[in-house]
């Protein structure tokens, strides 16, 4: 035997801490280090550039630029835990996003009707893209691939061939354009930080009570220090007055889309983290016939994964309409999907299943949307932008699997 | 003192080939019985047939006294019955507390109870006097083999089981970790666990075992006292189904 023979496991400290993470990283297991070097490093590149990469206003564009792509990609961690794919996430957003369009233009539907009504198609999707995988055993790519297809036709359908259908509804207009006010953004800002300190708080305190290992309250004090210092930051830079002509209309605070994703990744983390719906996500793909011996429903698993990446996508779909006041057959299409994939991925989610976090669909969303944005500001167009996304994924996916490689090697898979 | 398990005529077939004929197996409280046999006598079939996944065509299949019919792998969990698979069926990107719940987790409402399940599986793995883990969250992909049979044999005894199968649990083990993994074997019959060990090695079973049960092309030639028996004996039984006045005579049980 090798392993150290200890009676209790050391008290854990900052030191300890730092050193398991380092370890870990060595051992192959990156995290979201990629996607946190690569933000760092192209925003310091693209800011010495363009120096208006880092003005407020460009701050903000980053976030409504993100937000759909962000969005899709957070579903589609649920489908990349399972080792699956979804490749027609992109156009089931266009097909939701039409169906918002719709109700909301030619039926006269009220908002919240219309929105409901986008994501439940979205829910019948994954159902039905869920059921082929798992009962029917179609490789999830295929299905998906066919879907890709299928739904791009959907969308031209629905909108009645080449035509646009502009959304002019308030509420739907107000998620990507409109912003919360200063008071509100920092009262936001309070809140999320008061939270998270409290539950780390209590957590700690509970686990010290029952004498099991607990996190100790300096690291508990930089976690919270450094979220209340970014967070006060962005909040700080945003709530900055953007408007070329302030007197005529003022533009400042948080975009609304901030607080959505915000909530959809405390809910979805805690359901993988907090629920057995989760943590039997987690062991259907680390070893799907370990999770059938301990009688866990393999199949629902699969197909609640496929709902709520659908789901998210009608979501990511609503985002993207309010963006662009108006839904055409491009919505979803072009290069929405691969960038979703990318971001799950360049976040840390691993294709091959059994690891990844919600958070990484936003860290991984924040990579392509600076790229998108940065290269945009360059002067760059579509060509250069699609080829550099795809070296940028490529790359992502290779860290991926050269990570897997070392974790083989070090005994760590 | 009544057998914890007792089976009495087994038979299994699949379609027209029948894989166990007749088969009697007794598994005792506080001891370990080694099932041995060549491969194909039909050792897998019998402890498939103990734990529900494969049913049996005829023949009583008693616990603690008592008849039952076993039909699924739950309803084998729900007697007491927890067999550990070669493959050990754990999940690499789990920790070892949550391997050992898997599928039973804790709750409080929709929360998962992390800190009950990490006392309780603290407790067993203290129990059994394992010490080698360095953290019980650590996932299980950075566990040695030893360690990762461990941790499946927890998983096993958690449930307050009555009987324990172990599907040759050392056959990918080093030398150090095979004498780790009896050892463990070992203590679960002193705490007074049945426990039913498939071996190939019989430097293990006679390091271990109480009793040795050798099937011979799904007969059961004879289920003997570990002390009884030589090396030598158990070889025979297991490849031609008798030994001296032991075991088979004609293809009957004597």
């Amino acid at each position: 035997m090798t392993a150290t023979i200890e009676q209790k496991p050391e008290a854990p400290s900052i030191t300890s801490n730092v050193r398991g993470y380092a370890e870990r990283v060595r051992g192959g297991d990156m995290g979201a280090l990629p996607a946190v070097l690569g933000l760092i490093v192209l925003c310091t590149v693209f800011a010495i550039m363009r120096p208006s990469f880092f003005t407020a206003g460009n701050f903000a564009n980053l976030f409504t630029q993100g937000a759909a792509v962000t969005v899709i990609a957070m579903g589609l961690v649920f489908v990349l835990l399972l080792g699956e794919i979804d490749l027609s996430a992109g156009f089931a957003s266009g097909v939701c996003a039409a169906v918002l369009a719709i109700l909301l233009a030619e039926q006269g539907q009220p908002w919240y009707v219309a929105a409901l009504a986008a994501i439940a198609v979205g829910t019948v999707i994954g159902v039905v893209l869920g059921t082929l995988v798992a009962k029917l055993g179609i490789p999830s790519f295929v299905v998906t691939l066919a879907a890709f297809l299928g739904f791009q036709g959907l969308v031209l359908v629905l909108v009645e061939g080449g035509t646009n259908i502009s959304v002019r509804d308030e509420t739907i207009l107000a998620i990507s354009n409109n912003n919360l006010s200063p008071v509100l953004s920092w009262g936001m800002l309070a809140i999320g930080v008061g939270g998270y300190a409290a539950i780390q708080l209590l957590r700690a305190r509970k686990r010290s009570r029952r004498n099991l290992a607990s996190d100790p309250i300096s690291l508990i004090a930089v976690r919270v220090g450094a979220l209340a210092a970014l967070g006060g930051l962005a909040v700080y830079v945003l709530n900055l007055e953007r408007s070329r002509n302030a007197a005529l209309v003022s533009l400042k605070g948080v975009p609304v889309v901030v607080p959505i994703i915000i909530v959809l990744l405390v809910v979805w983390t805690f359901v993988l983290r907090r629920t057995a719906f989760g943590r039997h996500l987690y062991a259907v793909g680390g070893n799907a016939e370990a999770a059938r011996r301990a009688g866990i429903n393999v199949d629902r698993m699969k197909i609640s994964a496929f709902v709520i990446c659908s789901s998210m996508a009608a979501v990511g779909g609503i985002i993207a309409a309010s963006r662009a006041s108006s839904v055409d057959p491009n919505t979803g299409g072009s290069n929405v999907l691969l960038y979703a994939v990318g971001a799950a991925v360049i976040g840390g989610t691993s294709l091959f299943g059994g690891k990844g976090r919600v958070l990484d669909a936003v860290l991984g969303g924040a990579v392509v949307a600076v790229i998108e944005n940065g290269m945009g500001l360059m002067g760059y167009g579509s060509d250069v932008k699609f080829i550099v996304t795809g070296s940028v994924l490529l790359l992502a996916a290779s860290v991926d699997a050269l990570s897997r490689k070392r974790a083989a090697a070090t005994g760590l898979r | 003192m009544t057998p914890v398990l007792e089976l009495r005529g087994i038979d299994k077939s699949f379609g027209p080939v029948q894989v166990l004929h007749d088969v009697a197996l007794t598994v005792r409280a506080g001891e370990v019985t080694a099932l041995v046999g060549d491969n194909g006598a039909g050792k897998s079939t019998l402890v498939k047939c103990v734990g529900g996944i494969h049913p049996i065509d005829s023949g009583e299949y008693l616990f603690e006294g008592k008849p039952v019919h076993v039909h699924s792998p739950r309803e084998a969990a729900a007697l007491g019955i927890e067999i550990v698979y070669q493959d050990l069926a754990l999940c690499d990107n789990l920790d070892i507390v949550q391997n050992m719940f898997l599928g039973r987790e804790n709750k409080r409402g929709l929360v998962l109870d992390e800190d009950t399940m990490e006392e309780m599986a603290a407790r067993t793995l203290a129990s059994l006097s394992v010490k080698t883990v360095k953290s019980i969250r650590q996932h299980v992909s950075s566990l040695s083999g030893g360690q990762r049979q461990t941790v499946a044999i927890a998983k096993a005894v958690l449930w307050n089981s009555k009987v324990v199968i172990l599907d040759e649990p050392t056959a990918a083990l080093g030398v150090a970790q095979t004498a780790q993994v009896l050892e463990l074997v070992r203590r679960l019959a002193d705490q007074g666990l049945a426990v039913v060990l498939i071996s190939h090695n019989m430097n293990d079973v006679f390091a271990v075992s109480d009793r040795i049960a050798a099937l011979y092309l799904g007969r059961m030639a004879a289920q003997v006292k570990t002390s009884d028996v030589t090396h030598s004996q158990v070889v025979e039984l297991i490849t031609s189904g008798r030994s001296g006045d032991l075991g088979l005579t004609n293809g009957v049980p004597a």
